[in-house]
């Protein structure tokens, strides 16, 4: 039997979630020790014997038996866990205790305990989207640094540097103190939406990279939506605007791997299981007052999902909400999408105005898609000498092979174009 | 046909839990592959890293052995091949050498005279 696909990702977060319970913060490293034996154990003797009946179960088993002999053998050399009190140092509770804390139900509780420490508010917001993906995600440093294109050097001192922090906060945040909880919970829906976009907008050439971090952003958003506490209304805008977008996936790259533009995208290719699924967290996420930029993002992807074309869509509707958009969370990129709605629904010059009219557009000036957008209008308006240009300033921008090759290509459309007339 | 034991030494740790797991399932389908083909005659163990060494007429014993880490043997396998060029060539899918290991490979002796 073959182990399940990312299983040992997957779970060495469940397991660095547990044993730094058991451990405490600031043995954050000894914890992923540990982790480190458990895999190194489950490689040795997996292959030769084969994948145990549960290798989950295997591997939680490894790692508490390795907890076992660490506390019993460092019992007077360290400090654990403030929170357990004196209970790990006597061996007449030491077992049962520690027996206890790997229960399944606990170890659900360890990883939003852990989720909740990783965003804590000295860490900043890039740190925490990187901290959760390396300690509850189970990426290595170097993959981290892969996925965000950044450097190792720099991403290992990214995370070290909110480790440090998280280590010196002396415990876990305590996930059963309501108001604590509610108080942190924007900035973890907050790291989650991050480490989804960068996933579907991201720079990463990787296609595989980019679609495991969309995954493992559904599947932490998904243990926020199991506890009663964290499945608030804007949980489940958010796990909506996941699934709408993820369900788009498949389209965007065609059957030769290149990139295809939104509105030439093979829209039978969209997952239809996953738009229906957004729809129906989008219509749960509707109970209360509270309206969040989830909730209107994940509008937005809906009524792109129920659209057939370009032509049918809902563009007024999809204006509208992203003037509540910018309502609630005014940002640059916010405004450059409004500006293509605009554009789309009342014709590229009404877009070209609204593009020009983004007030801090110079904070767009190194987005690739913001002269992308100035290309495609002034294309579709005939100016194909200008939108050539915008082309090219966007090509210099790009940040993969995929990116460039498209631009290149709508660079030869504007080209022939002018060729031609 | 004749035995030869394939012996696997060191084995780069430290890596993520991915690229463990991809290391394993190649471990998997390599042994797969030799079992298909009917090399295995005792697809072997995993050795624990550390034990005991038991030395000299006094009968010393030591923890160890306190090799370096690239010169442990990790576990061992019983193969049988035509002779020993067929032998290390087969040895030369394990996994062990992508990961900074080596496989030592050892005809049994035979008995025969």
């Amino acid at each position: 039997m073959e182990p399940s696909e990312h299983l040992f990702r997957h779970e060495a977060g469940r397991m660095v979630a547990a044993l730094t319970r058991i451990f405490g913060v600031h043995n954050l490293a000894l914890a992923e020790d540990v982790v480190q034996d458990a895999f190194c154990r489950a490689l040795e003797v997996w292959k030769f014997r084969s994948t145990p009946e549960n290798p989950s179960a295997w591997l939680m088993a490894t790692a508490k038996n390795r907890a076992l002999d660490v506390l019993r053998r460092e019992r007077t050399a360290r400090t654990y866990a403030p929170e357990l009190g004196r209970l790990l140092e006597s061996e007449w509770t030491l077992a049962p205790t520690v027996e206890e804390l790997f229960a399944a139900s606990a170890i659900e509780d360890d990883v939003l305990r852990m989720m909740f420490s990783c965003c804590h508010p000295r860490v900043s917001e890039e740190a925490q989207v990187a901290l959760v993906l390396h300690i509850l995600c189970g990426f290595s440093v170097g993959e981290v640094a892969s996925a965000f294109m950044s450097s190792q050097a720099a991403m290992a001192k990214r995370i070290s540097r909110a480790k440090g922090t998280l280590a010196s906060s002396k415990k876990l945040f305590d996930i059963a103190a309501p108001r604590d909880l509610a108080a942190r919970l924007p900035a973890v829906q907050r790291a989650l939406y991050l480490l989804f976009n960068e996933g579907y907008h991201g720079a990463s050439p990787e296609l595989a990279v980019r679609a495991d971090l969309c995954q493992e952003a559904m599947r932490l958003v998904a243990l926020l939506r199991e506890n009663s506490l964290t499945a608030t209304p804007a949980t489940y805008g958010l796990s909506a605007l996941m699934c709408l977008h993820a369900a788009r996936l498949p389209g965007r790259i065609d059957a030769v791997g290149e990139l295809r533009p939104f509105f030439e995208q093979d829209r039978s290719r969209w997952d239809r299981t996953l738009v229906a699924e957004g729809q129906r967290l989008l219509e749960h996420s509707a109970f209360g007052p509270e309206l969040t930029e989830y909730h209107v993002e994940a509008a937005i992807a809906w009524a792109h999902a129920n659209a057939h074309g370009a032509e049918d869509t809902d563009w007024p509707m999809i204006v509208s909400l992203y003037d509540k958009l910018m309502a609630i969370r005014p940002s640059p990129v916010v405004a450059l999408n409004r500006a293509i709605a605009m554009g789309q629904n009342e014709g590229p010059l009404r877009g070209l105005q609204e593009l020009h009219a983004i007030s801090n557009s110079e904070r767009l000036a190194s987005y690739p898609f913001y002269h992308a957008a100035l290309g495609e209008f002034e294309h579709r308006d005939g100016k194909n000498d200008a939108a050539a240009e915008h082309f090219k300033a966007a090509l210099a921008l790009a940040r993969n092979p995929a990116e460039r090759h498209f631009l290149e290509q709508r660079i030869r459309a504007c080209e022939g174009a002018v060729h031609a007339g | 046909m004749s035995e030869y034991v394939f012996l696997y030494r060191g084995g780069e740790a430290g890596r993520s839990p991915e690229k463990m797991q991809q290391t394993m399932q190649k471990w998997m389908a390599w042994f797969k592959e030799l079992g298909q083909k009917g090399h295995i005659k005792d697809q072997g163990q995993p050795l624990e890293r550390s034990g005991k060494l038991v030395k000299g007429t006094k009968k010393t014993v030591t923890d160890g052995p306190f090799a370096e880490a690239k010169d442990i043997i990790g576990g061992y396998t019983l193969i049988e091949a035509r002779d020993l060029e067929q032998a290390a060539e087969l040895s030369k899918g394990c996994p062990i050498l992508e990961v900074e290991g080596s496989v030592e490979v050892r005809p049994v002796m035979k008995l025969n005279m």
